[in-house]
C-alpha cells in the first residue's frame, strides 16, 4: 500500500532527517513510527503527502510514485490528523468536518450529511454539531481532527502525534476507540508518537527510528519486546519488557481457582464462617466484584452487621477471562490485597481468582510450547 | 444653533461628500494592502522594503501631497481624485502593516493543517488565513477610517468640499460657530464609523466570542 524505497530527506542545511528508509506499510493495519526527537519519524510521515518531498528515491501509495500527483489532490486522498487536532477556529465542527467534502467539490448540503455520520462515527453528540472548536475539550477537538480526516473514506490516514496533547485518561480512551474504528473501517494508517507504550498498544506492526533517521528495527510489537535488535532498541523499548510482553500472550491456558464471595446485604458472621485464607470477595447482587474483606477488618465487628460499601476494602485490578491477557491476570494477582486476583467473565461476573504463581507456570508452558520466543 | 438648523441642507450635502472621501479609499487601500501585506507576511526581503516603504509615505504631509498630485499625474487641482489618492496612500501605508501582522498572527499549525487536507494556497488564504486575520485588521481599519475623516477636511485648503469647508469658511469670517459645527460634525461621524466598522468585524466573527 505505502512503500518507502530508499528514501532519503537532507534539509537545506546539511542534516539528514531520513536516511535511505525502505519500509513496506502493510495495507488495512496500524504501522506505528516511533522514536527519540529527531529520529525522522515525522519527516518519513510528511513525505507520503508530500508536506515535504524527499531529497532521493521514491515513495509509493498504491504502486504510484508520490511525485507524479498534483499535491492538493494527493492530500485530500489521504487523511490527516495533527497534534491540537489543528482544527479551523472560525468553523464550527460540523463545518470543519466537512472541509474536505467541499474541497472535493461535493455540494455542501451534501457534505453536512456526511460530516453529521461521522461525528456519530467518532462518538461525539449530534449536540457538538453547531459548536466552535475552542467550545470543546481537547479529547472531543482531538475526536473532530478524525472525523474531519475520514470525511471522504481515504483508504489512507496519516497521524501526527494525535494524542500527545491530552491528559492520559482521556488519550487512553482516544486510542481504544482509534483501536475500535480501525476494526470496523480497516484503513492503512500510519501513526507518529515518540511514546512506545502507545507505539505497542496501537502497533500492528512497530517502525523504531533511531536519531540520523535510521530504521533500528522493524516488527510485531510481540517481536520488538522479545527480540530488539539491538541496545538502542532494548533501551528505548525499556527495563520492563518483559512484563509488557506479557500483554501480547493470552492467558487462554490459566486455571482459575476457586473463590470465597459474600454478598453486600449478608451478615458479618456469614463473611467471617466463609473466610479462605483470612480473605473474602464482596460482590454486588449482579456478582459484580465489590472490594475485600479481611479478618482483621472483620474482627470486632457485629455478628449480625450487614456487609455494606463502607466496610468493604478496594480491590485490585480485574481479570477478564475471556479477553485478558497474562499481563492483566498477573496484575490482578499483584494488585489484590489478598494476593488471590479476581477473575471475572466477559460480563463483570466474579468466577473466581489467579494467582501470580498461576500466571509464572502458564509462562513457563508457553515458553515450552514455543509461543513464547526464547 | 440657529445657523446649524438654517444651513442643514448645506451640512447634509458636505456630509455626503465628507463620507465619499473618506471611506472610497479606504476600500481601494483595503483591496490593496490585502496582497501588499500578504506578500509582507511571507517573505522577510519584502517585508523589510514594504514596511519601511510605507512608514515613509506616512511621514510625506498630506497637504503637500494633495498640492504636487496634480503635477505628477496630470489631473486637474480642484479634482476630488486628489484627495481619493492621496488617503488610499495613507490607508496603505497603515493597513500593509496590520494586514501583516495579522497574518503573521494566524497559528502555523493550523496554516500546515489545511495545506494538509488538501487546500491550495489562493483558497487557504481566501477560507483559512484572511478569516483568521480579521479581528488584527479590522483594528487597523478602524484606525484608517478615522484618520482619513480627519484628513479629508484638509481638502477645503485647496477648495475640495467636506467639513473642512465649515473651517476654512468660519475662519475667513471670524464666524466660530460654524468652525464648532465643523468640528463636532467630524467628531461624530468618526465615531459613528468606528461603531459601525467594529458591528462589522463582531458579525464576521462570531467565533471570537464563544465561551466554554
Amino acid at each position: 500500500m505505502i512503500e518507502f524505497q530508499a528514501v532519503t530527506k537532507r534539509f537545506d542545511d546539511g542534516t539528514v532527517a531520513v536516511d535511505e528508509l525502505n519500509l513496506t506499510v502493510d495495507p488495512g493495519r496500524i504501522t506505528v513510527f516511533v522514536g527519540p526527537s529527531g529520529c525522522g519519524k515525522t519527516t518519513s510521515l510528511r513525505m507520503i503527502n508530500r508536506m515535504i518531498d524527499a531529497t532521493s528515491g521514491a515513495i509509493l501509495v498504491d504502486g504510484k510514485d508520490v511525485r507524479q500527483s498534483d499535491p492538493p489532490l494527493l492530500r485530500r486522498g489521504i487523511g490527516y490528523v495533527i497534534q491540537q487536532a489543528g482544527l479551523f477556529p472560525h468553523r464550527t465542527v460540523l463545518d470543519n468536518v466537512a472541509t474536505v467534502p467541499v474541497l472535493a467539490g461535493w455540494s455542501r448540503a451534501k457534505a453536512r450529511k456526511r460530516a453529521a455520520e461521522l461525528l456519530e462515527t467518532v462518538g461525539l453528540p449530534a449536540t457538538m454539531a453547531g459548536r466552535y472548536p475552542a467550545q470543546l475539550s481537547g479529547g472531543q477537538q482531538q475526536r473532530v481532527g478524525v472525523a474531519r480526516a475520514l470525511a471522504v473514506d481515504p483508504p489512507v490516514l496519516l497521524m501526527d502525534e494525535p494524542f500527545s496533547a491530552v491528559d492520559p485518561v482521556v488519550r487512553e480512551d482516544l486510542q481504544n476507540e482509534l483501536l475500535r474504528l480501525q476494526g470496523e473501517l480497516d484503513k492503512t494508517i500510519v501513526f507518529v508518537t515518540h511514546d512506545i507504550d502507545e507505539a505497542i498498544k496501537l502497533g500492528d506492526k512497530v517502525a523504531v527510528f533511531r536519531t540520523g533517521g535510521i530504521l533500528a528495527q522493524y516488527d510485531k510489537p510481540s517481536e520488538l519486546l522479545a527480540r530488539p535488535a539491538d541496545d538502542f532498541v532494548s533501551n528505548f523499548v525499556g527495563r520492563d519488557r518483559g512484563y509488557r510482553a506479557l500483554g501480547f500472550l493470552t492467558a487462554s491456558g490459566l486455571t482459575v481457582g476457586e473463590i470465597a464471595s459474600v454478598q453486600l446485604g449478608d451478615t458479618a458472621g456469614d463473611a467471617r464462617r466463609k473466610l479462605s485464607d483470612g480473605w473474602i470477595v464482596v460482590v454486588d447482587e449482579r456478582r459484580h466484584p465489590c472490594g475485600w474483606l479481611s479478618a482483621d477488618r472483620l474482627s470486632g465487628v457485629d455478628e449480625n452487621a450487614t456487609v455494606d460499601a463502607d466496610l468493604v476494602m478496594s480491590g485490585g485490578s480485574l481479570y477478564d477471562t475471556e479477553h485478558g491477557s497474562l499481563r492483566s491476570a498477573l496484575d490482578s494477582a499483584l494488585s489484590s490485597p489478598s494476593a488471590h486476583g479476581v477473575a471475572v467473565n466477559g460480563g463483570g461476573e466474579l468466577v473466581g481468582s489467579i494467582t501470580a504463581d498461576e500466571v509464572l507456570r502458564a509462562l513457563a508452558a508457553a515458553r515450552t510450547s514455543g509461543e513464547v520466543p526464547q | 444653533m440657529t445657523w446649524v438648523f438654517d444651513h442643514l441642507g448645506l451640512l447634509g450635502d458636505l456630509t455626503v461628500t465628507h463620507v465619499y472621501l473618506s471611506v472610497l479609499p479606504v476600500v481601494i487601500g483595503l483591496i490593496i494592502a490585502i496582497p501588499l501585506g500578504w506578500a509582507a507576511s511571507r517573505w522577510r526581503p519584502a517585508r523589510a522594503i514594504l514596511l519601511t516603504v510605507s512608514g515613509l509615505l506616512y511621514t510625506i504631509p498630506s497637504l503637500a501631497l494633495i498640492v504636487i498630485l496634480p503635477a505628477l499625474i496630470s489631473t486637474k487641482t480642484l479634482d476630488p481624485v486628489n484627495v481619493i489618492i492621496t488617503l488610499t496612500v495613507y490607508t496603505i501605508a497603515l493597513l500593509v502593516r496590520s494586514i501583516a501582522d495579522a497574518l503573521s498572527s494566524v497559528p502555523p499549525t493550523i496554516v500546515a493543517a489545511a495545506t494538509a487536507i488538501g487546500y491550495r494556497p489562493l483558497k487557504r488564504f481566501v477560507g483559512v488565513e484572511f478569516p483568521l486575520a480579521i479581528p488584527v485588521v479590522v483594528a487597523g481599519l478602524r484606525v484608517a477610517m478615522v484618520s482619513n475623516i480627519s484628513l479629508v477636511s484638509v481638502g477645503a485648503l485647496i477648495g475640495i468640499a467636506g467639513y473642512g469647508q465649515l473651517f476654512t469658511n468660519g475662519f475667513q469670517l471670524q464666524f466660530v460657530t460654524e468652525i464648532v459645527t465643523g468640528i463636532v460634525a467630524t467628531l461624530v461621524l468618526a465615531l459613528i464609523a468606528d461603531l459601525v466598522l467594529q458591528l462589522i468585524g463582531r458579525l464576521v466573527t462570531p467565533w471570537t466570542r464563544v465561551g466554554r
